[in-house]
Order: C-alpha cells, then sequence, then structure tokens
C-alpha cells in the first residue's frame, strides 16, 4: 500500500507539538512514548501497519477543538479514530501524523422519548445507544455486526449499515444532527431534532465522509420503538440462481423482512463444520427475519414460506421459538469465525444490484478457482450487499498479495454489473486505488473539490478515499 | 459511466448539447417547470432530459431521466404495484403554478409528503444522480444499488440545493411495493399541545405510523381533527389499529376510516397544503422538535396552521408580509422556517431561507464556489 512521504518538518517538530498539546490536555491524553504508539499502528485491517506520530485522547469538543487548532497550526495530519474497527483501514496513521481517538467521549447528552432522539458523545459503542434506551422500550436501528465495539464517531464517518437496515436503513437515514470540529478547530452545529435542513444538506454530506471534512464529537440519533417480537425462517435451495430469484420475489411482494441473509455452500460447510448449527446439505441458504406481533410474524412467514414453495426449497424451517431462532442465526452470526477458523481472510463488501446476484456468485466462483483461494460469500441479500470472504494464508509468501488482487477483480467485477466497491465498510485505504473503476475524473474531482471546502490543508485522515495519484496536487498544497 | 448514457442516444446528445450551452452561457434558471420553485433567481430556463428510463421492479430500483414528469413516473410505478414511498407533493395548487412537476424538481426540493416521518424524506430514497455543474462537466455521484458508501456523497448533497450547485439530468431512486391497505385513526376535538402528545405516543409504539397530522377545526365548524395513518397487509393493519386505539386511549374516542378513496384523499390534503390553497396570506414551512411544537405555535399566533410529521414539520398561514422569523427569534428556539408562498417583494426582504448559522452559511458559499464558479446556476435562489 502506497502512502504520502512523511513531512519531515512535521516529524522534526514533534517535542514541540507535545509540548503545546500537553497545554491544551491532560498528561495521560497525550501519548508520545514509542512502545504506547504503537497500540494505534492499525485498525481491524491488519495487513496495514504504521505508528503514527503520537496519539491524543480527548474528552470534550473543546478539548479536540484545541487539538485540531495546533495541529492545524503546525501543519500537521490528524486522523480520526473511533473504536478502531475499521475493515477498511479508515484510521490507518500515517509517519507523521496525529491520531486523534474518541474513546473518551462516551456520556449520553439528553435521552428525549416524546421527540424520539437520543443526543451522545461519538466514542459511545453502538451497542451502548441501545443500551441507554432498551428498558424504554427504544433501540437505534443501525446494527453493524461489530456493534460491540464499534463507536458512533466511525458509524457516522463510514455511514455504517447492518444486517437490518433492508428495513431500518443506515447510519445516514438515522442520523438527526450533529456537533462537528472543523480541520481547523471551529465547531459547528449541523442539523438537530428537526427532520429537514435549513440550507444545504450537509448532514447527508458528513455523513460517510471518513474523517474527510471533520471530527464529529457529538450525534443526535433517532430512536424508534422497539418491535414487538421478531422470527426468522430458514430455506435451503439447490442453486444460487434459485435462491436469488426467491428473494426478488420476497422483494417484490410488499413484505418488508428486517433481513434477508444469504449464505452459499463454502460459507454453509465451513460454519457447520465450526458451529453445527444443524444446517441442511444444500448450495444455498436464506435466513429471512420479520417483526411485528404475534400474528403478524405468523402471516408474514406463512407468505414468505408460500413465495419460497414456489422455488422448489431443500429445507423450510420455521421458528417456532427463541431457541430455534437462535439456532438459525448461529451459523450465520459465526460465519466469519468458521471461515477465521480455516485460515486468514479478507472481507470484501461491494453491492450488486440484486437481480446481478446469481451471475456475480458463479463469477466470484470461478474467479476464486483462477487465482487458487476459496471464497465464501455470506451477505445482506435483500439490498445486494455482497461479503465475499477470501481465505489465504499469511504465513505464505504471495497469498495476501494474491487474495488482494483477486479481492479486486471481485469489486472490479461489482462495479461492472451496475454496483460499487463498498457497501457499508468504507473506501478506507483499501479500496482507494480502486476508485477510479468506479469513478470518472470529473466525479473525483467534484468529491475533492467538497473536501476542499471543509479542509483547504487537506491534513484530514491523509491518504484514504482518493487515489494518491488524484489527490497529488491538492496534498502537496497542505 | 451514466446509468442512462449506455443504452439512450437520446439521452447522451441531450446532456452533452445541455453541457455544452452550460459552459457558453449564463445565467441560468434551473428549475425543471418551476411548479415547486421557492426561490427567486432570473435566467435562462434549462431544462433536463426527458423519456431516458432503467426500471427493476424486482431491484425496487429505477433509474430516470429528471426531466421526465413525475406522474409519469407514478404511473409506470403503479403498474408494478409500486410507488415513490416518500410521498411527494404536488405544490401547484398552493403556489399557483402550472406545468407538469419533474422529478429532477422533486429531488432539487427534496419534496416529502407525511410518509416522512415513518420511512424517510426524499433524500433517504435517492441511490444516485448524475448532473453538469457550472463548468459543463457532467458528474455523476452514487448509483442504483440500495447501499453504496463509496466516495462522498453528493447524492444528498443534491437533493435539496434547488439546482443551485447544478443541473440534475438523471436520478436513481429506491422504490418501494404498494401496501394492501391504509387506514386513518381520527380523534377529534383535541388541542394542540395535546394533540401533538398523541400523535408522538403514536409514534412511539411499534405500529409502524406512515402518517401522523393534526388540522385546526375548520371554518365550516368541523372539530380539530387528529390523523394517524397505518398501512399494511389487512390481517395486520387490523390488529395495529385495534392496539393503536388502545395505546391511544386517554387521548379520548377515535374513529377509524377504512375506506380508501376517503385515505387518499385525507393524506394528499395534507401533502399538498390544500387547507391553504385558496387562503389569502403568507405560508411558512416550519421545522420544529415535536414538543416544542404547540407552544410555539401558540407564540407566532398563525391564522392557520397544518401539523405534520407528529409536529416536527409544521405549515403556517401568516398575514401577507409579516415577519415570522423574528417572532421565532423573541421565543428563542431551535426551529428554522422557509418561505414558501409570499409576494416576491416579501421573499426579498425576508428571505426564503433560513439563515442563522455563519459556519453552515459559509460552507454552503464555499460548495457554490466549487460546483458553479461563475454562478450561472438559480443566482440568489438560496441567499
Amino acid at each position: 500500500m502506497e502512502m504520502p512521504v512523511p513531512k519531515p518538518g512535521v516529524l522534526a517538530r514533534k517535542p514541540e507539538l507535545v509540548t503545546r498539546l500537553r497545554a491544551v490536555l491532560p498528561h495521560d491524553a497525550v501519548i508520545d512514548a514509542p512502545e504506547e504508539v504503537k497500540a494505534y499502528e492499525c485498525d481491524a485491517l491488519t495487513a496495514y501497519r504504521c505508528a503514527p506520530l503520537l496519539a491524543v485522547l480527548p474528552a470534550s469538543t473543546e478539548e479536540v477543538s484545541a487539538v485540531l487548532k495546533i495541529c492545524h497550526d503546525m501543519g500537521v495530519p490528524v486522523v480520526p479514530r473511533g473504536a478502531g474497527t475499521s475493515l477498511a483501514g479508515g484510521s490507518l496513521p500515517t509517519a507523521d501524523s496525529v491520531i486523534l481517538g474518541v474513546a473518551r467521549l462516551r456520556e449520553v447528552l439528553e435521552v428525549n422519548y416524546p421527540d424520539r432522539y437520543i443526543r451522545v458523545q461519538t466514542g459511545m459503542t453502538n451497542l451502548s445507544v441501545t443500551g441507554a434506551v432498551e428498558s424504554d422500550g427504544f433501540f437505534y436501528a443501525p446494527d453493524p455486526s461489530s456493534q460491540l465495539a464499534c463507536a458512533i464517531s466511525g458509524n457516522i464517518a463510514m455511514n455504517s449499515g447492518g444486517a437490518h437496515c433492508l428495513k431500518y436503513g443506515v447510519t445516514t437515514n438515522n442520523l438527526l444532527g450533529v456537533t462537528m470540529v472543523m480541520a481547523d478547530g471551529e465547531v459547528v452545529e449541523i442539523g438537530g431534532a428537526e427532520m429537514e435542513a435549513a440550507g444545504l444538506d450537509l448532514l447527508g454530506l458528513i455523513c460517510g465522509s471518513e474523517g474527510q471534512l471533520g471530527v464529529v464529537t457529538e450525534a443526535t440519533l433517532r430512536i424508534l420503538p422497539k418491535p414487538e417480537g421478531a422470527r426468522p425462517v430458514l430455506m435451503g435451495f439447490d442453486s444460487n440462481e434459485v435462491a436469488g430469484a426467491c428473494v426478488a420475489d420476497i422483494i417484490r411482494s410488499g413484505l418488508i423482512p428486517v433481513a434477508i441473509e444469504f449464505m452459499d455452500r463454502p460459507i454453509i460447510r465451513a460454519t457447520e463444520a465450526f458451529a453445527k448449527a444443524g444446517y441442511p446439505e444444500c448450495e444455498a441458504l436464506l435466513i429471512v427475519e420479520v417483526e411485528g406481533s404475534e400474528q403478524e410474524i405468523a402471516d408474514q412467514l406463512a407468505r414468505i414460506i408460500g413465495i419460497a414453495e414456489r422455488h422448489n426449497p431443500v429445507e423450510i424451517r420455521e421458528s417456532q421459538s427463541a431457541d430455534e431462532s437462535a439456532r438459525i442465526w448461529l451459523g450465520r452470526k459465526s460465519a466469519f469465525g468458521a471461515m477465521g477458523q480455516m485460515g486468514d481472510y479478507i472481507c470484501l463488501d461491494g453491492t450488486i444490484p440484486v437481480g446481478e446476484l446469481p451471475n456475480v456468485l458463479k463469477r466470484i466462483g470461478e474467479l476464486g478457482e483462477e487465482y487458487g483461494h476459496m471464497v465464501g460469500n455470506v451477505f445482506h441479500a435483500g439490498d445486494g450487499n455482497m461479503h465475499p470472504l477470501i481465505l489465504f494464508n499469511a504465513n505464505e509468501p504471495g497469498q495476501l498479495a494474491s487474495a488482494e488482487a483477486l479481492g479486486a477483480e471481485i469489486l472490479k467485477l461489482c462495479v461492472d454489473v451496475g454496483g460499487c466497491l463498498t457497501g457499508e465498510h468504507g473506501v478506507g485505504v483499501e479500496k482507494r486505488d480502486l476508485m477510479t473503476h468506479q469513478f470518472a475524473p470529473a466525479d473525483l474531482e467534484a468529491q475533492m473539490a467538497v473536501k476542499d471546502v471543509f479542509d483547504p490543508k487537506w491534513l484530514l485522515n491523509p491518504a484514504k478515499v482518493f487515489p494518491l495519484h488524484v489527490s497529488d496536487s491538492r496534498r502537496a498544497d497542505g | 459511466m451514466s446509468i442512462l448514457a449506455a443504452r439512450n442516444a437520446g439521452y447522451f446528445e441531450e446532456r452533452d448539447r445541455l453541457a455544452d450551452q452550460i459552459r457558453a452561457g449564463g445565467p441560468f434558471l434551473c428549475c425543471g417547470q418551476g411548479t415547486s420553485r421557492i426561490g427567486l433567481a432570473d435566467g435562462v430556463a434549462l431544462s433536463a432530459p426527458g423519456e431516458a428510463w432503467d426500471y427493476d421492479p424486482s431491484a425496487l430500483t429505477l433509474t430516470v431521466a429528471a426531466g421526465v414528469p413525475l406522474e409519469t413516473v407514478e404511473a409506470v410505478l403503479a403498474s408494478e404495484n409500486q410507488r415513490l414511498a416518500f410521498e411527494p407533493p404536488d405544490m401547484r395548487g398552493l403556489l399557483g403554478r402550472a406545468g407538469a412537476p419533474s422529478i429532477g424538481g422533486v429531488l432539487a426540493g427534496n419534496l416529502s409528503g407525511p410518509r416522512r416521518v415513518g420511512v424517510g424524506a426524499c433524500r433517504d430514497f435517492c441511490l444516485g444522480v448524475e448532473f453538469i455543474d457550472g463548468r459543463g462537466q457532467v458528474v455523476k455521484n452514487g448509483g442504483r444499488v440500495m447501499k453504496n458508501v463509496t466516495g462522498l456523497d453528493l447524492v444528498k448533497l443534491m437533493a435539496g440545493s434547488h439546482g443551485t450547485l447544478g443541473l440534475i439530468t438523471e436520478v436513481s431512486l429506491k422504490v418501494a411495493p404498494i401496501p394492501e391497505m391504509s387506514a386513518t385513526l381520527m380523534i377529534e376535538g383535541l388541542g394542540e399541545a395535546e394533540a401533538v402528545q398523541a400523535l408522538s405516543t403514536a409514534l412511539g409504539t411499534p405500529f409502524d405510523v406512515t402518517g401522523a397530522a393534526h388540522l385546526r377545526e375548520d371554518g365550516a365548524g368541523g372539530a380539530s381533527r387528529t390523523l394517524i395513518r397505518l398501512e399494511g397487509f389487512e390481517n395486520s393493519l387490523r390488529y395495529r389499529m385495534g392496539a393503536l386505539q388502545e395505546a391511544l386511549k386517554r387521548f379520548g374516542d377515535s374513529d377509524i376510516l377504512w375506506d380508501a378513496t376517503a385515505n387518499a384523499g385525507i393524506w394528499q390534503a395534507i401533502r399538498d397544503v390544500s387547507r391553504f390553497h385558496a387562503a389569502g396570506g403568507d405560508v411558512w414551512r416550519v421545522s420544529v422538535k415535536p414538543s416544542e411544537a404547540a407552544a410555539l405555535v401558540q407564540a407566532l399566533d398563525p391564522l392557520d396552521v397544518i401539523y405534520d410529521w407528529g409536529g416536527n414539520r409544521l405549515w403556517l398561514l401568516t398575514e401577507a408580509g409579516s415577519d415570522l422569523r423574528a417572532k421565532m427569534a423573541a421565543t428563542g428556539t431551535k426551529a428554522h422556517a422557509t418561505l414558501i408562498r409570499a409576494s416576491d417583494a416579501t421573499k426579498r426582504r425576508l428571505g426564503v431561507f433560513h439563515s442563522d448559522n455563519p459556519v453552515t452559511a459559509r460552507l454552503a458559499a464555499g460548495l457554490r464556489q466549487k460546483f458553479d464558479p461563475d454562478q450561472k446556476f438559480n443566482r440568489g435562489m438560496m441567499g
């Protein structure tokens, strides 16, 4: 992975930077010892590592502002970091950067049930937001699979989704307002508890901007009343094509399942060996979950099963109890762990038009054979968000590179059939150099023009999103 | 790569002709047929390409040239038993305009109706756009898939930009199946604070409310009406309506309207602000926290009011020329107001859009400068 050459002027001024930061932050909030900053050398994309110059852990918007003012003044790049769970290298440091961690921003600021929102500091984990309101019957809908660990700041930066976004939408559909600190330290409030922007929709621009536009320290999030109940049905098919056709029919029927998950044969085998969920032996499995009262759930599942039966399913297993629901989800939830048992893996998240599912799965299988890697597919089928897991052996020279090359081929395939490089993980450094496959120069120019407005010196989250050769001249100006 | 250009030579040619025109001239007025234009601007009117389509009903996605009439889009979707879930309003009656609203205009105004409270706004259903910027460059963002976080989200930026950043030429939208049935729970005679509480209570249940509005008593002596809409399969709808009545018991007796035509009429009237069509005076749209809505309305003392989105959106009818924002400022509210209908002189004097945040104003100006450096599009439209 090519990264920019560290600025020698910044490296040389580290002592001055530390002194200035210590003047505005508590002593233990500035981490400068080389053995301690090493903890921030990577996120969940562990193949790439680079220790930052130092790390800071501010505990308030004012402290974040003070840090950014100093860094802006000294021309120091800043890498915002949530919980470090990015699969795309969204918070990979550069050697001349300051990691700005939000781990100490963990307060619930306001809960408002009549107006159905919660205002939090963004270092809170995704699940703890739901935790703050669930005893009163509410929840925060976006549910990335890392929700136990991932921070709201990272969810906003990546516009995170999850298994249940088919019904509830992703982060951008559940974000009402932010307090953001700009690259130069200025604090701005955008949006609020209202449902409509007063002018241009800057909030929509900020959500998913991968730390390129500012550091979000507080967020107003929409909370929703918890459904009365939920129950899944498991359905096995003897080909990916048939399972794909069944998904299309369910979507067209007017039903709105909260989740439609798809697993292909390699994943079914791996999870059976690992978790013994008791899945049927077949080519493709769907898990479809619906919500509502007991009677509504029964009605919806009956409709879904009716649709599935027209596609000659190998097996249909309707959950009748919480225990059976848990068993149905067990394999799906262990899929990543199961693949992890078999070796190292890369997880991609390209999205495709749902009609292309069978074709793309077939082509992924062929590409996997060509490159000599096993690829399992487990994904959110309702919205075409693929998750190919490419197995490789990190200890064998050349394997990572060939798995990455295969991954790039698969993502290009997603784009070529009318989809995109990333549906929920973000571009980060991982897909940065593929951006020119999806976007024409004028498309990227327009996106970079937005960054020019928010971060004219290009100091925030360097070397992410935009290919280096495309952003060269702008970064040189910084 | 444009989705439509690949398969529609006509779209491709029309778009490139527009790009040439934009490079060569200006200033331009980008507002389709002008049926929902609220800001003031002058210039040579540009019309986005029409006719090109790419509709995949089984994927619930639609890509269409921005100049295609909304009515055509809705008819084609209806033939597949689908619709635009965000219920775009028809602003012609309120603004006194003629012409056929285009789908691009809906996106440019981020126009959403009562269902927004349950399912999201127009911008939440926008998957992709193509537009021509002020230098005549064709720019594409987003795509036609439901989940897409690739690069910065200019789709949301374009939605609600009122044609100030570029001429939108192509839009991709997520569409939704039309539910089997729709019904409305109605409580009569509630005061406004109590009505908003009833709406909040309903929106706090898990029964998937897709409309939550309150109307004052009408001129003919009819009582005030608090209206809550549910939609879905019949069995489910009957169950949820019963449960909702139970949840709202403390607000008094309620009736359920099951008739499809009556339901459609009620919500279309709220969507299009029909109540104010013939009434004299200015019309403001106010965005406010529901729990503060009734007190704010009391302080502003309008001639009439419609509460939509559970009280989050208010339509206020006021004396012509009165400065609602000055009254709002006196209350210390964080709510903001858009001047939808007034004389040009009043709009010039008071401004159409609310702007009291210097940082966001600066950012918005910076974005306009980047996308339209020579101010060719809708000069002065958003201030």
